[in-house]
């Protein structure tokens, strides 16, 4: 890369890095260079032409390759929180950014964070059909069962049973957080997505 | 059927693996058995008799041609018998050694002519034909009739044969077959007969009529859940009159056939399953159970062993040998599971039992079986009771559990189906329940739910192992559950986990093991994967700062689940050797200076539960932890309280603790400690550590000023005995001093002393007449003691079985005699009490030696009490004992030499019973008490001519001009007179050889 080029990372690096609270401007500087890095290559579904951004695709490949990520929808709801200006590719911004809460958040940041993944179709709530939805290839069917969904949504009404503390059926922001904050295991109740807590601690 | 024979005979041999008939007493009877019905059967049967079999019998025979005659065709070395079969064969046919036989008639014929070896013939038959019934009857023909109801007619059996095989003697073949089967059931009963008479500890039978459902119970039992009632009778206890029930195994009344209701009366606790029934019904089965257990589980010696062996595997290996649960057991099992067939075990089927459904025998070994224990399984040491097994509460039926348990049920299905997310979701759900409770708990057992809980250990999920800790951790306060984990091998898992990078993970690891590690085989599996050493590693953090960052507070707690687990584990003696050797002692006392009580309490017990080992005591000094733990004394936590204080208990046993506790100022606050009477276990530990704290005189003084010793006596009355002992054992200390001793006895101390004089236990015991022999150097004290009767029950103390309490109360009689009013007055009136003190001297315990030693030469300072003592021969025992080499029994040994030499020929005797000479060496003991007895008892001796010549020959003059020159008066005086008696005898010598 070139002496210019390194000069307009590294103001880059310096001006970013004052908004987002978890990464040092070494850090950061990496995460820009890793993001040139992905624009340089093909895009999955427009070869040769030069991206405004990193595509789902490409995206899609570092939670699975590095986080060890396999739920389709959930990788692609990921896709979506990072992706603030809903234009289908990650600027620099939202790239660094993402990653701050992704890699280093505060419970409350990833508590966000969770539930905006897991609100399927972004209106606020988690509702018995979303949470249905996550949850569909969570357990082995048994093929000898009458209703082979019976045991998801049981689970569903177990989730409720535990999160919705106001009852109406569905959770609700606040909800998620007290559940949560009350045994953080819920954290990621409706599918891994964030990585282990081993990467995390460290 | 007729297998059975062939089976019965087996199982004797089986462990060895060859085809022997060992000749064992059922053998033997078994073989007889067999002959006879051969015998029978031609006699009864001569038809039947002749049926060819299907293969002949071969084996090797001891018989030779020679030995047949009308009949057979004898050639050489070849025997053919005249008869023959349809198609020409012989029946009969020899070569030496092997001989064939293809029917009863020429068997038993055979049998005749061995005459003397009949028995002989009939085993090696047998052997060499195990499967008899088989080569008889062919294979195909048996496997036939095994399928056929042996009730119906022979005819329509006949005609179902005559289908499969037309053969002519199809009729004969099966009245063989069936008189065959016939005697085989006979045989086992006469078996079973035979071994109930034989050993006596067999128990039986019981049920004549099983339902379909496999229960023998009457119907109107089998309602409250009884299945099978067994009567025993073990070797050593009366016969027992068990029921098997859903919910374990009890005594009942005794059922006797008559069914009378009163009889179901449960009269025990409900045990888990027979073997814990026995144990505690048995102390002969108990003591052979627990060796059994370490045993490999096959045994040489005969029929008792496979049974028994079986039997235990229900408890030993109940997880790895589902199918070999033993029957009782196992029909529970069934039961529960909603099956109802009923399956013998594989050992039982062994047995021939398979048939005789409704009987249970069950053979408790012989005596001779009975091995050594292997140290290693029952080398750990426990201060505190291990827990005990105890009855497994089982559920009873289905409709009756409350509806937890089928949540529980359910979720468990989901753990075992369930992905990452599932698997937290379901984990969080059943977080939900009371864990504590035992619904639950076992809802999570019976639902399989502990292999997968334990499972998930091992993986890789941060979470899910998280989660599944939250609920081992809970779950394992049953102790059944606990047992199951560690059966399983999930401690071992757990422990792995102690290396987690993540906090959280460990903190509820430790916690787990802390919870875990209640009992003796846990704690073994703890040390031996390594656990300990992870443990005290968790240790390390930093208390005590004031502020703590997020990451030090997780430190902290971890460290404190760290202790919790390490307090658990402490309760073995090779768990606080490891926990030293692992460096756990500075970490624990830098976490004793943590300001967080939940971490001081589990830090002070392990110390003061480790206290109990010499190392530790040093550590915990020479750390300075006593200053901690003084100041901890002040606490409001009454339990924190109760640790500290016991931890100084054992501690103090040093000098320079006891003043160490004095230095920090612990003395005060462990006198306010008594205020709290109520709470027994601190009242305990606190007067211990008074107890401790006064063997230093210093201390004594100090406690005075806080009025400690009125307080304790106001303790004499109304506690328990360890708080007695304590208490006891610290008045003893206080009345070293005699100002206390008119304390004492002006609180009223004397009477409710002398009053525990008559209680039983030994280390009560040792303690009060420690005291009692304190006050009484005490003239006022004596008077009371006198009056209330104390000598006499100081003396018959003397007939305890333990010799500290012998030796103490000898201690204590010295001051008791020597204040007494009247005292050889008092002494004789004791009836067979000189006796009794003359025959202690045969002790072989050193100290019980000495202490009887002072006694008699107190004793002896009454003339007429010595008379007495001389009759009773205590000369000889004393002069026996002069060869000892301990100076504290030396000591008190030429002490009682030296008054007892105040009578008659005494002095004389001594010299005859060589006590002279060794008495002698005495004078070079470096010991002053030692020289000062000695020196007295030779100035005694010396009286006799011809104990002077031994001592001038054996070398005393020398040492003894030395003693003259001691500072000591008496020493001095006894040791010149001594001498002086010895050179008059030589110049009284000289003269008699002058003038004559």
């Amino acid at each position: 890369m070139s002496a210019m080029n390194r000069k307009v990372i590294q103001t880059l690096a310096e001006n970013i890095s004052k908004q987002v609270e978890h990464f040092s401007k070494t850090e950061t500087e990496r995460l820009i260079r890793e993001f040139h890095v992905l624009l340089k290559e093909p895009m999955s579904n427009h070869p040769g032409k030069e991206a405004p951004g990193v595509d789902r695709g490409k995206f899609r490949n570092i939670l699975h390759e590095d986080f060890g990520m396999t739920d389709r929808m959930i990788m692609d709801q990921v896709f979506r929180t990072f992706d603030k200006d809903n234009d289908g590719f990650l600027s620099v911004k939202e790239w660094i950014k993402g990653l701050s809460v992704f890699l280093r958040g505060t419970l409350d940041e990833r508590i966000k964070y969770c539930f905006g993944v897991y609100d399927l179709n972004g209106d606020g709530y988690i509702s018995r059909e979303e949470m249905f939805h996550m949850l569909k290839s969570s357990l082995i069917r048994q093929p000898t069962e009458e209703d082979p969904d019976e045991g998801i949504k049981d689970l569903v009404e177990i989730a409720l049973k535990k999160m919705d503390h106001d009852h109406d059926g569905r959770l609700s922001f606040q909800d998620f957080e007290k559940a949560v904050k009350e045994e953080n295991l819920l954290l990621e109740a409706f599918g891994t997505c964030l990585p282990d807590s081993i990467v995390n601690t460290l | 059927m007729g297998g059975l024979l062939t089976r019965a005979a087996q199982w004797t041999n089986d462990s060895s693996g060859c085809c022997k008939l060992e000749a064992t007493q059922l053998n033997e009877f078994l073989l007889k058995e067999v002959l006879h019905f051969t015998e029978q059967l031609m006699v009864q049967h001569p038809e039947e008799a002749t049926h060819v079999f299907e293969e002949p019998l071969v084996w090797s025979t001891t018989l030779e041609a020679s030995d047949f005659k009308a009949g057979y065709d004898v050639s050489d070395l070849l025997v053919e018998s005249h008869d023959k079969d349809s198609e020409g064969r012989p029946l009969l046919r020899l070569k030496p050694p092997t001989i064939s036989v293809r029917s009863f008639s020429q068997l038993s014929k055979l049998l005749h002519l061995a005459e003397n070896n009949t028995l002989a013939e009939v085993r090696e038959c047998l052997q060499g034909n195990k499967d008899l019934v088989a080569i008889i009857f062919g294979r195909s023909f048996v496997s036939f009739m095994e399928k056929e109801d042996v009730n119906q007619d022979v005819q329509s059996l006949m005609v179902k044969i005559k289908e499969r095989e037309p053969s002519e003697d199809v009729e004969a073949k099966i009245k063989v077959f069936l008189l065959l089967q016939k005697k085989d059931k006979e045989i086992l009963n006469k078996l079973l007969q035979h071994v109930t008479e034989q050993s006596e500890r067999v128990w039986i039978v019981f049920s004549d009529y099983e339902f379909s459902n496999g229960c023998n119970a009457p119907l109107w039992r089998q309602l409250l859940g009884e299945i099978c009632y067994v009567v025993l009778t073990p070797c050593d206890t009366d016969t027992l009159y068990i029921t098997c029930s859903n919910d374990g195994v009890f005594l009942n009344k005794g059922i006797k056939q008559d069914g009378q209701e009163s009889g179901y009366e449960r009269i025990s606790e409900v045990y888990r399953d027979l073997v814990t029934l026995l144990k505690h019904r048995s102390p002969y089965f108990a003591a052979n159970i627990k060796t059994q257990v370490q045993k490999s589980l096959c045994c040489k010696t005969p029929v008792t062993f496979v049974t028994f062996s079986n039997l235990i595997n229900l408890n030993v290996k109940q997880q790895e040998n589902k199918e070999e649960e033993k029957t009782v057991h196992h029909h529970v099992r069934n039961k529960a599971c909603g099956t109802t067939k009923y399956e013998p075990c594989p050992r039982w089927r062994k047995l021939g039992l398979s048939s005789t459904r409704g009987y249970v025998i069950i053979l408790l070994p012989h005596k001779s079986s009975v091995g050594a224990m292997p140290s290693e399984l029952f080398s750990e040491s426990s201060s505190e009771s291990e827990e005990e097994e105890q009855p497994e509460r089982r559920q009873e039926n289905n409709t009756d559990l409350p509806s937890e348990y089928w949540q529980i049920q359910k979720l468990v299905i989901y753990l075992k189906g369930g992905n990452q997310t599932a698997t937290v979701l379901t984990l969080c759900a059943m977080m939900d329940f009371n864990l504590m409770q035992e619904t639950c708990q076992l809802a999570i057992r019976d639902a399989g739910g502990l292999e997968v809980l334990i499972n998930l250990l091992d993986t890789d999920e941060v979470k899910c192992k998280i989660g599944s800790l939250k609920i081992l951790r809970k779950i394992c306060n049953n102790m059944q559950i606990r047992r199951i984990i560690v059966d399983m091998g999930g401690l071992q898992s757990v422990v792995k986990i102690l290396d987690s990078p993540v906090k959280d993970l460990k903190a509820l690891a430790a916690e787990t093991i802390a919870n875990v590690a209640k009992f003796r085989r846990a704690r073994r599996t703890v040390r031996q994967h390594g656990g300990i050493k992870k443990l005290v590693k968790l240790l390390a953090c930093v208390p005590n700062l004031a502020t703590l960052s997020v990451n030090q507070e997780q430190d902290v707690e971890v460290a404190r689940c760290g202790a919790l687990a390490l307090w658990s584990c402490s309760n073995s003696t090779k768990n606080k050797e490891a926990i030293r050797r692992a460096g756990g002692i500075p970490l624990l006392g830098r976490l004793l200076k943590s300001p967080h009580e939940n971490m001081l309490i589990p830090v002070v017990g392990t110390l003061q539960e480790c206290a109990s080992e010499e190392s530790y005591r040093i550590a915990i000094q020479t750390e300075g932890m006593i200053k901690d733990l003084v100041i901890n004394l002040s606490s409001d936590n009454d339990e924190l309280q109760m640790h500290c204080a016991s931890a100084i208990f054992k501690c103090a046993e040093d000098k320079q603790t006891r003043d160490l506790v004095r230095k920090y100022k612990g003395l005060q606050p462990l006198v306010t400690l008594l205020g709290k009477a109520n709470n027994k276990e601190l009242l305990a530990a606190a007067t211990g550590a008074i107890w401790k704290c006064s063997i230093s005189k210093e201390n004594v003084a100090k406690f005075q000023e806080f009025k400690a010793l009125e307080i304790i006596v106001g303790l004499l009355t109304d506690q328990p005995e360890e708080v007695l002992v304590n208490v006891v054992g610290a008045l003893g200390e206080f009345a070293q001093i005699s100002a206390n001793k008119a304390i004492i006895r002006k609180c009223g101390g004397i009477r409710p002393l002398v009053g525990l004089l008559t209680g039983t236990n030994q280390a009560l015991l040792v303690n009060v007449t420690k005291a009692v022999g304190a006050c009484a150097t005490d003239k006022d004290n004596m008077a009371i003691i006198d009056q209330l009767d104390g000598v006499r029950l100081v003396w018959s103390l003397l007939k305890n079985s333990s010799a500290d309490v012998q030796s103490s109360a000898a201690w204590a009689l010295c001051p008791c005699i020597k204040n007494a009013k009247d005292a050889g007055e008092m002494v004789r009136s004791l009836v067979g009490g000189l006796e009794l003190i003359v025959n202690l001297l045969k002790s072989t315990n050193i100290e019980v030696q000495a202490s009887i030693c002072a006694v008699v030469a107190t004793i002896a300072k009454d003339k007429e009490n010595l008379a007495v003592l001389t009759d009773h021969g205590v000369i000889p025992l004393l002069a026996k004992l002069t060869n000892t080499s301990d100076n504290r029994l030396r000591r008190y040994l030429a002490d009682a030499i030296g008054h007892c030499c105040m009578w008659g020929t005494n002095r004389s005797s001594f010299g005859d019973a060589t006590a002279v000479a060794p008495l002698v060496r005495y004078l070079k003991a470096k010991d002053s008490w030692v020289n000062q007895s000695t020196a007295m008892a030779l100035y005694q001796l010396s009286k006799d001519p011809y104990n002077c010549i031994t001592m001038y020959e054996k070398g005393a003059v020398k040492p003894l001009i030395q003693l003259m020159g001691s500072d000591d008066e008496t020493l001095q005086e006894a040791a010149a007179g001594c001498v002086r008696n010895i050179r008059l005898l030589a110049q009284a010598n000289r003269q008699a050889r002058l003038f004559n």
